[in-house]
C-alpha cells in the first residue's frame, strides 16, 4: 500500500470508528484515540526510512483519478519538506491525546473524534499534490479545529472559534478563486504538472495576472501563518483553545501557511513572489519585533506564548523571502523547531493550568520549589525557544539570519533584535512563574509530573536536543527540496521581459 | 407552426408524470370523505406513492425522449432532471409533514392534494418548451402554493404570508405574461424554438422589443426564484407559512422557475445574450449580497433561511450569467445540492418548532448536540454544505458555478461571490454554535423523539449531500449531457 495513503487512512478510519464507540465509555474513546494515533505515528516513521534522500522532488506518489470533469485526482506524495511536517503532525497527535486524558471530561468521544479528523486533514495538507485535493484538506482541517476551540475552550471560546473560522474562510475562498482560475488556464489541478508547464514556458501569466493570483494564495496563507497585520485571530484562538487545540494549532496548523507559501506561492508565481518579497520581509520583521514586544507585556501565559509564535513565524517568513539556500533551509527547520518547542510550551502551560486553574502569571511564583521536575523541563523548553545553542531553535534561527544577512544585512540586524527580545520575555516569564516566594496555593495545588506527563515531556525534550545537536539527520532532504524550489523561482525573472500581451486577460475580464 | 393537435401514445408517455400526479391529487380529494379521520396517515402515504410513481413515470418518459404535443413540451435530459428534482423535493416535503401536521391537528387531504398539484405544475414547467405551457405550469404551481402558504387559516402570520405571496405573485405572473405577449407579437410564436429562430434570423424584430420582453419575463421569474430586487416577499412568506411548506417553497418552485429561466434565456434569448448579461450580473450580485448581509441580522431561523435562500438564488444566477453549457450544468447541479441541504435544514426546524410553531428562534437550537446528537449531526452536514465546506454537495455546487463563471471571464463576479460565501459562513456558524456550544434550552428539552418519517427526511438528504460532495460525477455527468438543450 502507498505509504502516504496509509498515513492518511489510519486517522480517517480512526475517526469513523471513534464515532461508533459508545458514549458511555469515555475511557474507550481515549484508549482508541491513543492506539490509532500511535499506529499512525509508527506508520509515518517508515516515511523517512523509505524516502530517497538523493531525489529532490515528490516521492512515494499515488495518483488515481477521482472524477473526470473537472479533472480531479487523488494525488498524494511526499517531498523533503512535507515529509517532516507529516512526521511533526503524527508525532504531536498522540501527545495531544495524552495531555487531554484528564483535562477533557465532557463529550470525550466527540473530542477525540475531532482530534483524529484534524490529524487526517493536517497530514493531507502536507501530502496533497493536487491543488483541489489540497484545498479539500485545507478546509476539512478547519472544521474540527473550530469545534475543538468552540466546545472545549475557555470562557470566550465561541468568539475565538468564530473569529478563527471566518478569518481562515475569507482567505481560503480567495485561494479557491485562484485555484479555479489556474485550472481554467492549465486544464489540470496537478501541482507537479502545473509547475512543469510554468517551468517549460507552456503556461505564462501576464504580470498583473500573476500578481493577483500570487496575492490570492498569499493572503490565504498569510492569515494562517499569521503574518502581521493579519494575526489578530491567533491570540484569541490560542488563549481560548483547550491545550490539545493550542498545541495542534501552533505546532502544525500555522505551518500550513508557511508550507503553502513555500510549496505553492514560490514555484507557481516566482516573479510576483520576488517583486513582493521586500514588502513581505518588512511585514515579517514587523511581526518579529511587534510579536516580541507584545509578548513581553502579557499577564497571561498562553497569550504570551501565542504572541511569541507571531514573532517566531516572522523568522520563517523572513527566511523564505530571502531567496537564499540557507534562508529557505532555516525557514523549514524553524517550522519544525517551532512545532516542537512551542508545542511543548503550550503543553507545559496546560499542565500548570490543570493544577492551578489559572493562566495568569501573577497567580504563580515559586513553582520550582513545588514541582522541580516540571520546572526543569520547562526551563529546557524555554531555553530552546530563545535559541540557546545545542537546542533546536538555535539552528533554525542561525540559518535564517545567515540567509537574511546574505540577502540584505539590515534585515538580519532587525531580525536579531527579535532573538534578543525573545530571551527577555521568556526568561522574565520563567522567573516570575517558577522562582520567587512560594505562594500558598502553589504549594498546595502543584504536584510534580506523573507518569503520563513524563511520557509526554520526554519525547518533546529528546526531540529538542536531537534537533539541536544533530540537524544533519533532518536537513539533507529539506535542502534538496528547497534547492529545487529556489531553482523554480528563477523562472521568468524578471517578468517584464516576457510580456507578450500585457493585460490581455485582464482586459477580457468583466 | 404545426397545426395538428392530435396526439399519439408517445405524447402521452412523455406527459406521464403530470398525468399520474393530477390523477392521484384528484383521487385524494374524492377519497377525503371516506378516509378522513383524525391521525390518519392515509393521504401522506398516497402522496408518497404518487410521487414515487411519478418519478418512475418521469424516467419512463425519458426513455421516449423528444417533443410532445406539437412541440409544446420537450422531454429531454434537462426536463427529466428537473422533474426528478421537484419530485424528490416533494417526497422530502411530505416526510416531515406527517409529524408536523399531526402535532398541529391539521391533517387533511387538501394539504397533500395541493402539494401534489403544485408539483404537477412544476413538472410541467420543467418540460415546457412553449411560453403558454410555461405560463400554465407556473399558474398551477403558484396557485396551489399560495393556498399552502396560508394553510393555517387561524394563524395571522400564515394569512399574511398567503396574502403577500398571492398579491405579489400575481403581479409577477402578470409581468411574465406581458413578456409572453410581446414575444408573440414580435415573433409570431410562443414556441421557444421558433422564437429563437426568428430572433436570430434575418428578419429579426427590433432588439428593443425582445429586450423589453426578456426584461419582463425576468421580472416574473426573478420573483419566483426570489432573486434581488424581487426578493422582498421571501422572508415574510417563509416565516408565516407552515415550516414544511416553507421548505417546499424554498426548493420546489425555485428549482422549476430556474429550469424555465435557464431554458428561456439559454434558448430563445441566447442571441441577445450580451444584452441581458449585465442585468443578470447585477441581479446575481445583489441577490448574494442582500441575502447574505440581511441573514446576518436575523434571529428567526425561518427568516434567516429565507435570506440564505435569496443568496443561494444569487449563486445560481452567477451560473446563468456565465451563458455557457458548463454554466447550465453547474446551475442544475447546484439546484440539486441546494434542494437537498435546504430542505433538510428546514426539516430540523419543523421537528423542533413545537405545537403552534412556537420555537422558531436560533436560540431554540441551543444544546441540540447534547440532547439529540443524530439530529444535530444531520443539521451540521446541511449547514456545512450551505457554507460550502468540501466533501459536501454545496461545495461542489459553488465550485462548478464559479468555475463556469471564470471560464466565461467573470472574474469580479467570482471574487465577490466567493467573498459573499465567506460572509455567509458567519450566520450558519451561529446555529452550529447554538447546537454544540450552549446548554440545552426549553425547545430542545421539550423536543420529541425523531419520528420515522423525520428520520428518513433527515438521513436521506444528508446522504445525498455527502454523495454529491464525494462523487459529484454521478449527477454532474448527467447534468452536463443534458445542459445542451434543444435550440
Amino acid at each position: 500500500m502507498n505509504l502516504p495513503t496509509l498515513i492518511l487512512a489510519l486517522p480517517l478510519a480512526g475517526f469513523l470508528i471513534a464515532l461508533l464507540v459508545p458514549r458511555s465509555s469515555p475511557q474507550g474513546s481515549r484508549v482508541w484515540a491513543l492506539a490509532i494515533t500511535l499506529a499512525t505515528f509508527a506508520a509515518s516513521l517508515a516515511l523517512p526510512m523509505v524516502f530517497d534522500r538523493s531525489v529532490p522532488g515528490e516521492q512515494l506518489t499515488l495518483d488515481v483519478p477521482w472524477m473526470a470533469t473537472p479533472n480531479i485526482h487523488y494525488h498524494v506524495a511526499a517531498d523533503g519538506v512535507g515529509l517532516w511536517l507529516v512526521l511533526l503532525s503524527t508525532f504531536l497527535t498522540p501527545i495531544c491525546v495524552l495531555i487531554s486524558w484528564r483535562s477533557i471530561q465532557n463529550r470525550v468521544k466527540e473530542f477525540y473524534a475531532f482530534l483524529l479528523l484534524l490529524e487526517c486533514g493536517l497530514v493531507g495538507v502536507f501530502l496533497a499534490q493536487d491543488l483541489f485535493l489540497f484545498y479539500v484538506f485545507w478546509e476539512v482541517s478547519l472544521v474540527p479545529m473550530y469545534f475543538l476551540i468552540g466546545i472545549w475552550g475557555h470562557e470566550r471560546r465561541i468568539y475565538a472559534a468564530v473569529k478563527f473560522f471566518l478569518f481562515t474562510m475569507t482567505g481560503s475562498v480567495l485561494m479557491l478563486a485562484a485555484i479555479i482560475y489556474l485550472y481554467t488556464r492549465a486544464q489540470t489541478f496537478s501541482y507537479p504538472a502545473i509547475v512543469d508547464m510554468i517551468w517549460s514556458g507552456r503556461l505564462t501569466f501576464a504580470p498583473g495576472e500573476q500578481m493577483l493570483l500570487f496575492l490570492a494564495f498569499f493572503v490565504a496563507f498569510a492569515i494562517k501563518v499569521p503574518i502581521f497585520p493579519l494575526h489578530t485571530w491567533l491570540p484569541d484562538a490560542h488563549v481560548e483553545a483547550p491545550t490539545a487545540g493550542s498545541v495542534m494549532l501552533a505546532s502544525v496548523m500555522l505551518k500550513m501557511g508557511t508550507y503553502g507559501i513555500l510549496h505553492f506561492c514560490l514555484p507557481l508565481f516566482p516573479s510576483a513572489a520576488r517583486t513582493c518579497a521586500p514588502w513581505i520581509v518588512v511585514l515579517a520583521i514587523i511581526g518579529i519585533i511587534y510579536g516580541a514586544l507584545v509578548a513581553m507585556v502579557q499577564p497571561n501565559m498562553k497569550k504570551l506564548v501565542a504572541y511569541s509564535s507571531v514573532s517566531h513565524l516572522g523568522f520563517v517568513v523572513l527566511g523564505i523571502f530571502t531567496f537564499t539556500q540557507v534562508g529557505l533551509d532555516g525557514a523549514v527547520y524553524q517550522m519544525l523547531n517551532h512545532g516542537i518547542s512551542t508545542g511543548a510550551l503550550f503543553v507545559f502551560v496546560g499542565l500548570l493550568y490543570e493544577r492551578r486553574h489559572s493562566l495568569d502569571i501573577s497567580d504563580y511564583g515559586g513553582v520550582a520549589t513545588a514541582a522541580p521536575w516540571l520546572s526543569t523541563a520547562f526551563l529546557v523548553t524555554t531555553l530552546a525557544s530563545i535559541g540557546l545553542p545545542m537546542l533546536n531553535n538555535f539552528v533554525g534561527e542561525f540559518l535564517v539570519l545567515q540567509g537574511a544577512a546574505i540577502a540584505n544585512f539590515k534585515w538580519a540586524i532587525y531580525a536579531a533584535i527579535g532573538v534578543i527580545l525573545s530571551a527577555c520575555y521568556m526568561l522574565w516569564m520563567y522567573q516570575r512563574v517558577f522562582y520567587g516566594k512560594v505562594k500558598e496555593e502553589v504549594r498546595r495545588h502543584l504536584p510534580d509530573l506523573n507518569l503520563r506527563e513524563w511520557a509526554v515531556v520526554i519525547p518533546l525534550i529528546a526531540m529538542m536536543v536531537w534537533m539541536g545537536i544533530y540537524s544533519q539527520s533532518f536537513l539533507p532532504p529539506v535542502s534538496k527540496t528547497t534547492a529545487l524550489v529556489l531553482e523554480q523561482t528563477q523562472v521568468n525573472v524578471p517578468f517584464q521581459v516576457r510580456v507578450e500581451h500585457p493585460g490581455a486577460e485582464v482586459a477580457d475580464a468583466r | 407552426m404545426p397545426a395538428s393537435f392530435g396526439f399519439n401514445a408517445g405524447d402521452l408517455i412523455r406527459f406521464l408524470p403530470e398525468t399520474i400526479l393530477t390523477a392521484m391529487g384528484t383521487l385524494m380529494m374524492v377519497l377525503d370523505p371516506i378516509l378522513h379521520r383524525r391521525g390518519s396517515h392515509a393521504f401522506g402515504h398516497m402522496s408518497i406513492v404518487a410521487l414515487i410513481a411519478a418519478m418512475g413515470g418521469a424516467v419512463y418518459a425519458y426513455t421516449q425522449a423528444g417533443p410532445a404535443f406539437g412541440g409544446m413540451l420537450m422531454v429531454d435530459g434537462f426536463a427529466t432532471f428537473f422533474r426528478l428534482l421537484v419530485l424528490v423535493v416533494g417526497i422530502l416535503t411530505v416526510l416531515p409533514s406527517y409529524r408536523f401536521l399531526a402535532r398541529q391537528d391539521a391533517e387533511t387531504s387538501e394539504y397533500h392534494a395541493l402539494l401534489i398539484f403544485s408539483i404537477a405544475g412544476q413538472c410541467l414547467m420543467a418540460a415546457a418548451n412553449d411560453l403558454i405551457m410555461v405560463f400554465i405550469g407556473l399558474e398551477i404551481s403558484s396557485i396551489a402554493s399560495y393556498v399552502l402558504a396560508g394553510y393555517f387559516r387561524d394563524d395571522k402570520r400564515s394569512n399574511e404570508a398567503a396574502l403577500k405571496y398571492f398579491l405579489l405573485g400575481s403581479f409577477a405572473t402578470a409581468f411574465f405574461l406581458y413578456g409572453v405577449a410581446l414575444i408573440y407579437g414580435a415573433t409570431g410564436s410562443v414556441n421557444l424554438t421558433v422564437a429563437r429562430a426568428v430572433i436570430s434570423g434575418p428578419s429579426a424584430p427590433a432588439p428593443v422589443f425582445i429586450g423589453v420582453a426578456a426584461a419582463l419575463m425576468f421580472v416574473g421569474l426573478g420573483f419566483k426564484v426570489s432573486a434581488a430586487p424581487f426578493q422582498m416577499w421571501a422572508p415574510d412568506v417563509y416565516q408565516g407559512a407552515p415550516t414544511p411548506v416553507a421548505a417546499f417553497l424554498s426548493a420546489g418552485p425555485k428549482a422549476a422557475a430556474f429550469a424555465v429561466m435557464l431554458r428561456i434565456f439559454i434558448t430563445a434569448f441566447e442571441p441577445i445574450g450580451g444584452g441581458w448579461e449585465p442585468l443578470v450580473w447585477c441581479s446575481a450580485l445583489a441577490s448574494m449580497t442582500i441575502g447574505n448581509f440581511a441573514a446576518l441580522l436575523q434571529t428567526n431561523i425561518k427568516r434567516m433561511l429565507a435570506y440564505s435562500s435569496i443568496a443561494h438564488a444569487g449563486y445560481v444566477m452567477v451560473a446563468l450569467t456565465a451563458r455557457s453549457q458548463v454554466g447550465t450544468a453547474a446551475a442544475m447541479f447546484y439546484l440539486a445540492a441546494y434542494a437537498l441541504m435546504n430542505i433538510g435544514a428546514f426539516a430540523v426546524v419543523s421537528h423542533l418548532s413545537g405545537r403552534g410553531e412556537r420555537y422558531q428562534n436560533i436560540e431554540d437550537f441551543s444544546g441540540l448536540g447534547q440532547k439529540q446528537p443524530l439530529t444535530a449531526a444531520m443539521l451540521s452536514i446541511f449547514l456545512l454544505s450551505l457554507i460550502g465546506v468540501p466533501l459536501t454537495g454545496g461545495f461542489f455546487g459553488k465550485f462548478y458555478i464559479f468555475k463556469a463563471a471564470l471560464e466565461s471571464h467573470l472574474v469580479w463576479l467570482t471574487v465577490l461571490g466567493l467573498l459573499n460565501s465567506a460572509v455567509a459562513a458567519y450566520y450558519y456558524l451561529r446555529i452550529l454554535v447554538m447546537m454544540y456550544m450552549h446548554e440545552p434550552g426549553e425547545a430542545v428539552e421539550k423536543a420529541e423523539r425523531l419520528s420515522p418519517g423525520l428520520r428518513a427526511a433527515l438521513i436521506l438528504p444528508a446522504l445525498g449531500t455527502l454523495v454529491l460532495g464525494i462523487f459529484p460525477g454521478l449527477v454532474l455527468e448527467f447534468a452536463g449531457k443534458s445542459a445542451g438543450l434543444v435550440k
